[in-house]
């Protein structure tokens, strides 16, 4: 029997439609792909008994007052109803270094609390600013630790 | 004299291969970076910056994304809401808590406030949450870059 022997012809692949839909794949990622920064989170424990949960209640809350004008920029950072420090973020950190010694908290259930009690209209950017200035502070790519138990005072009503 | 034709009828087929690595590297670049976790995010809230703001090593255990805008309107998933009107949406969560074994102490509110909402405003929305049992709370910010 005779057999016919194969062309050298080159086999080629239809590739038109997986072409197509790896476009597709391609503007579908492009399309929902964003740049976003990371966001990370301040944790917050307060049940509805005031406290925030923590065992040990021996020392006080550091009140942290912040005080607004109208337009809900910050004009004042009182701490303990007697010292005041302005605007000034930089004073109020000094102070927490001073009140920790700038050591940790052993872990987030003990240390030193701080209650934020701010006016209605003070813009949260602020008050995030004043929980940032309190939690820590960055040293490089590491983060330093200072309070971990933060709680609000009940809100003050609008003005 | 003859002419001899210049070309085959055949169609003319390029190269593919350069082509067809680049696009394959191109969609694995997007399929690495997409980020589906920003759903829960309404992306007209502008949030607050913090040099301390890093995403935590593991994730919060039952997540609850309360979003504030700068008006009080409160977006939780596909569900708008005010603050005074919140407890209907807070107690539907708390019933999908409950059927997994789950109470309101467990869940994590995670809230999204704009840098422009009132302070007062977001505390209004802690004690909402507090009064349907909630105690656990993450303000999240963006992080700060050029730090």
């Amino acid at each position: 029997m005779k057999f016919k022997s194969r062309s050298n012809e080159k086999v080629e692949m239809q590739l038109t439609s997986m072409i197509d839909i790896i476009f597709l794949l391609l503007i579908f990622f492009v399309m929902t792909f964003k740049i976003a920064a990371q966001e990370g989170d301040f944790n917050i424990r307060m049940p509805i008994g005031g406290g925030s949960g923590a065992a040990d209640n021996t020392n006080l809350p550091i009140k942290l007052r912040l005080r607004s004008n109208t337009d809900g920029e910050l004009v004042d950072i009182v701490v303990d109803e007697t010292r005041s420090f302005g605007n000034d973020f930089s004073k109020l950190r000094a102070f927490i270094l001073q009140q920790t010694g700038g050591n940790a908290p052993p872990s987030p259930e003990e240390g030193p609390e701080v209650e934020i009690d701010l006016d209605y209209n003070l813009r949260y950017s602020h008050v995030i600013s004043a929980i940032s200035t309190v939690t820590g502070q960055r040293q490089g790519d590491q983060i330093q630790r200072l309070v971990e138990r933060i709680k609000f005072a009940p809100p003050r009503k609008p003005q | 004299m003859a002419i001899r034709r210049k070309f085959d009828t055949k169609a003319a087929e390029g190269d593919m291969t350069a082509m067809i690595d680049m696009v394959f590297q191109l969609i694995i670049f997007f399929m690495v970076l997409i980020n589906f976790s920003q759903d829960d995010q309404n992306q007209s809230i502008k949030l607050p910056t913090s040099e301390l703001a890093k995403p935590a090593e593991a994730p919060l255990e039952n997540p609850i994304v309360i979003n504030l805008a700068f008006n009080g309107s409160v977006y939780m998933g596909p569900e708008t809401a005010t603050i005074a009107g919140l407890r209907p949406l807070l107690e539907l969560e708390a019933s999908v808590l409950k059927s997994k074994g789950k109470g309101t102490k467990d869940a994590n509110i995670i809230i999204r406030s704009d840098a422009n909402t009132a302070g007062g405003m977001v505390q209004e929305l802690i004690k909402k949450c507090q009064e349907s049992g909630y105690e656990k709370f993450a303000l999240r910010a963006k992080e700060e870059i050029g730090q």
